[in-house]
């Protein structure tokens, strides 16, 4: 388990008087003290870590966020923001003596733009309730990530999130076109807007995938797109991993970008067909679920081009998709994976590095090792065409140390991602959950070059301290430089 | 300057800045120099010259994906790619000959420095979004790394998108790992004739807002088409709206049809321009050709919201004296050119904005024009201290490209 900022003690025992100040700020019910309403939201979805906030804050305007951001850097109490708990690596995991700073009233659409292809969104709004709102008129948010009903866009932006469909139409950050946000002091900035690029240094970009540690966002602008013609999903299933692996490599070598390329191993295939009824072939060691969208003639093209591929690699099954329904059951399949593992083991880990493609056959052949090293099983679920891993470890943690097992099995393969040329984490964000493993792909000075962009947002550390960066050192020390003068280093370094 | 440096090892290089900022000796940093006029003029105390760092150190085709070091040619990297029937998918622009040099003369590390994407802007992105990595030496100099080779990765905060378009003011770094796409099949451009701006930007905007996945929409008028290279265009007698699909033949084909019959049906007569004639106009479009070579001119860039743009250049032609100007990324970006005089007329120029979110940047200038009003859009107080600090994070001695974006900065 990963060890939290020590809490301050001098805060805590200020409880009362903190709390009364955030009630005249956000009036009524905003406020949250009582120990049963805490609890719902001790965790986020990374279960294992539990922690009750010293007070939860639900502001409902930006003048309210920017007030108590800027009483809480008066008075130096740590703030942790909050979209809608679904983190899946304990970025809104909140802190003892902290503000829980909850974003769930932000839940409006404020405007939508089909001329200029973007709407702004309060922070709070789902991820899908975006798309709800453009659909009667053909358009739609790109970015699917599987928790979408849930998950809020401003969680979205905090952690660049991806899903099936980022492989051809990009991230979150490649999506998003403006944030308002609000810095710890209560300065309320504009970052981008409607217009395609930022001018200046590009804070925007920054700002996805920062998981709260720079600024609350308290407004989002994205991009939206026209639904394509046609989209139709194709099973393929294998006899081995290594084939469905290849095949992906193949795809994309060939110049096709799939709408998706998804992979499930045996394991997870059993779990999501036990689930939803996805049609899914059980006889197969591993199974690939392909999209294609575009004109239907690009797309039966292209499906035959895939077909072909596929059967050069081997496949022994596969099902194109016969009408939008089928299309959409392929998918629940998909994207009901981890709450499917989750009905047939007690507890379930999930892991996202990302490797390379070519390094699959590898991974999972090491994975497998590893598996009968721990005692655990693992089903893997996998974004194929961007190689990224989402390798599902199933325990008890009511079970003797299988928790503990678990969580080293995880480390195990984060630092095999990184070993073969990959990365920790590829969308779920470092959090607590990987914040103690920077170490095996970063350096010291790597690290502390991005303490210091925090520096530049957050000089006392009060937003959402403890995530990302295993070690915490004060801003002034990090700012320090150490000079030595002396003589120019190569006097013959050639000049002209 | 006194002297220019060229560093062909890391160590060498971030020994120099690590000397510089002892001495407090201001550096300019310069890859072939092709983008040496953009951005305030610096007095810096020495240079460094970045070809020292060159190759690609690595191209997977099935991983798309490319490493090189940042002294590397782009047209060198680019026929690696084309070998493999691969690019870049932002079209970079070649500035070199607006900005009074040659053609060709980019480098890799100055066009992720810069950020400049050309016409599929609209549908693929800036250079930042297809930037994964590199390693560089800070302006405290101590080299360090970020991002990776994936192309998927959220470990850490994504200082790529920092370094894409901070003009070397930030870190001097020594590579970079980009992802790279197919190359279209083929490329077809569906052409409308004698718009004025309103009824092109309505006619871009349907295009874009289709689901026909048009990867370029831009307007010329009259005056700019009339000296075009391609002579379909020059020929066409009028202002020319243009948008572009790419793709497999037989998509490309469909779409293009659609386009022309369903959604630009109401807008006027369409034309086509096929394969050769399409690309030679987009990259007329790009390297902003219509402006090359124009003395005793300054030429902006300014980004807007698309459907703003119509408006936005009808405010240029009126306010700004001399103005001439074309549009891409369906209006959200339009070029213009001024009659230089001293100041380019900035003021003019920033209020024809009026109520849109976006910026112009002078691109070309001479150098007292440049170091007399603001080359880049004056920032909002709180994302001004944001600057600084992320130069204090940085470069807190304030020895790297010093003053090129900002004064102080
Ligand atoms: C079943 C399941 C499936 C999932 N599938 C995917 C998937 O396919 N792809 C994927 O990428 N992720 C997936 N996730 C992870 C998760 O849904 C995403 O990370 C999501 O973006 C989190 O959004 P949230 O609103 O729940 O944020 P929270 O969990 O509330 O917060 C996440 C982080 O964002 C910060 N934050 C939240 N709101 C703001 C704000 N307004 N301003 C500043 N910081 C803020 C928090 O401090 C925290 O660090 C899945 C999760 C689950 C449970």
């Amino acid at each position: 388990m990963v060890a939290m900022p020590e809490p301050k003690r001098d805060i805590l025992a200020r409880k009362d008087e903190i709390v009364a100040r955030l009630r005249d700020i956000v009036p009524g019910e905003g406020v949250i003290v009582r120990e049963e309403e805490l609890r719902a939201y001790e965790t986020d979805g990374l279960t294992a870590y539990r922690q009750s906030p010293m007070v939860v804050v639900l502001p409902s305007t930006v003048e309210q966020v920017s007030k108590v951001m800027a009483y809480c850097h008066e008075q130096g109490i740590r703030v942790v923001p909050r979209g809608a708990g679904t983190s899946l690596s304990g970025g809104a995991l909140p802190l003892e003596d902290g503000i829980l700073l909850g974003l769930g009233k932000f839940n409006r659409i404020l405007e939508i733009d089909y001329e200029n292809r973007c709407v702004v969104a309060q922070p709070g709004v789902t991820n899908l309730g975006i798309t709800k709102a453009v659909e009667h008129e053909g358009f739609y948010y790109a970015p699917d990530p599987s928790s979408q009903i849930a998950c809020s866009i401003g969680g979205n932006v905090a952690e660049n999130s991806g899903g099936v469909h980022c492989l051809k139409y990009g991230l979150t950050t490649n999506n998003v076109l403006g944030v308002e946000m609000v810095l710890i002091d209560g300065t309320v900035v504009r970052l981008g807007g409607k217009h395609l690029d930022s001018d200046g240094y590009d804070m925007l970009g920054l700002i996805n995938g920062s998981e709260g540690l720079l600024g609350v966002v308290t407004e989002v602008t994205v991009r939206i797109l026209k639904s394509p013609e046609t989209a139709r999903a194709v099973l393929v299933g294998f006899p081995s991993n290594e084939q469905a692996g290849d095949t992906v490599a193949a795809i994309i070598s060939s110049g096709i970008v799939p709408a998706g390329v998804e992979m499930m191993d045996k394991p997870a295939i059993h779990a999501a067909e036990d689930f939803v009824q996805a049609g899914y072939p059980l006889d197969v060691e591993a199974l690939l679920i392909c999209e294609l969208d575009g004109p239907e003639a690009e797309v039966d093209e292209l499906l035959a081009r895939v077909s072909r591929l596929a059967e050069e690699n081997g496949a022994t099954y596969e099902r194109v998709s016969k009408d939008e329904e089928e299309r959409a059951r392929f998918w629940a399949g998909r994207k009901a994976a981890f709450p499917a593992v989750g009905r047939v083991t007690p507890d379930y880990y999930c892991m996202d590095g990302t490797i390379p493609r070519h390094r699959l056959a590898h991974v999972l052949g090491r994975m497998r090792e590893m598996s009968e090293h721990y005692g655990l099983r693992v089903a893997n679920v996998f974004h194929a065409g961007d190689g990224n891993l989402h390798p599902l470890i199933m325990y008890d943690a009511n079970e003797g140390d299988q928790l503990e097992r678990a969580e080293n099995f995880g480390a195990d393969i984060l630092k095999l991602c990184v070993e073969v040329g990959g990365v920790l984490t590829g969308e779920h964000g470092v959090g607590v959950e990987k914040r103690d493993l920077m170490g095996t792909m970063f350096n010291e000075v790597d690290l502390n070059t991005q303490q210091r962009v925090k520096c530049a947002f957050d000089p006392n550390g009060l937003l959402n301290p403890g995530k990302v960066f295993p070690t915490l050192h004060r801003c002034a020390e990090l700012g320090r430089m150490h000079i030595s003068r002396g003589k120019m280093p190569f006097p013959d370094l050639p000049r002209f | 300057m006194a002297d220019t440096y060229r560093p062909d090892s890391a160590e060498q290089l971030r020994e120099l800045v690590a000397w510089a900022s002892a001495e407090e000796a201001p550096l300019e940093v310069l890859g072939r120099g092709s983008k040496r006029g953009l951005g305030r003029p610096m007095q810096a105390q020495a240079g460094v010259d970045m070809t020292g760092f060159t190759g690609i150190i690595e191209y997977e085709p099935d991983e798309l994906i490319l490493a090189a070091h940042t002294g590397t040619p782009l047209a060198e990297i680019q026929a690696e790619l084309a070998a493999k029937a691969q690019d870049f998918a932002f079209e970079p622009p070649d500035l070199g000959p607006l900005l009074g040099g040659e053609a060709g003369q980019a480098t890799i590390g100055g066009t992720v420095s810069c950020n400049l994407a050309g016409p599929r802007r609209v549908k693929s992105g800036a250079v930042r979004d297809h930037f994964l990595g590199f390693h560089a030496v800070s302006g405290r100099g101590e080299a360090f790394k970020s991002g990776g080779r994936v192309v998927k990765n959220v470990t850490g905060y994504d200082l790529c998108k920092l370094m894409c378009g901070a003009y070397g003011t930030l870190a001097v770094m020594t590579d970079v790992t980009l992802k790279v796409l197919p190359v279209a099949e083929e490329t077809r451009t569906v052409l409308l004739v004698g718009l004025d701006e309103d009824a092109a930007v309505k006619a871009l905007t349907a295009g874009l807002q289709s689901a026909y996945e048009v990867s370029a929409a831009a307007h010329m008028p009259a005056d700019i088409a009339r000296a075009s290279g391609v002579s379909t265009v020059r020929k066409s007698g009028g202002a020319v709206t243009a948008l572009r699909i790419e793709g497999p033949p037989v998509s490309v084909k469909h779409r293009a049809k659609k386009l022309a019959e369903e959604v630009l049906h109401g807008h006027g007569e369409t034309h086509e321009l096929q394969d050769r004639t399409s690309r030679d106009f987009w990259a007329e479009v790009r390297d902003v050709r219509p402006f090359v070579g124009l003395d005793g001119t300054a030429v902006w860039r300014i980004s807007v919201p698309p459907a703003e743009g119509a408006g936005v250049a009808k405010r240029l032609g009126e306010a700004v004296s001399g103005a001439r100007y074309y549009l891409d990324w369906g209006g959200g970006l339009i070029w213009l050119a001024v009659p230089q005089g001293e100041d380019a007329q900035h003021a003019s120029v920033r209020a024809a904005l009026g109520d849109s979110t976006g910026h112009a940047t002078l691109i070309k200038a001479d150098p007292e024009v440049r170091a007399a009003v603001p080359v880049f859009q004056p920032q909002a107080d709180g994302v001004a201290v944001l600057t600084k600090n992320l130069k204090d994070a940085f470069d807190p001695r304030r020895v790297l490209n010093p003053g090129r974006m900002y004064a102080g900065v």
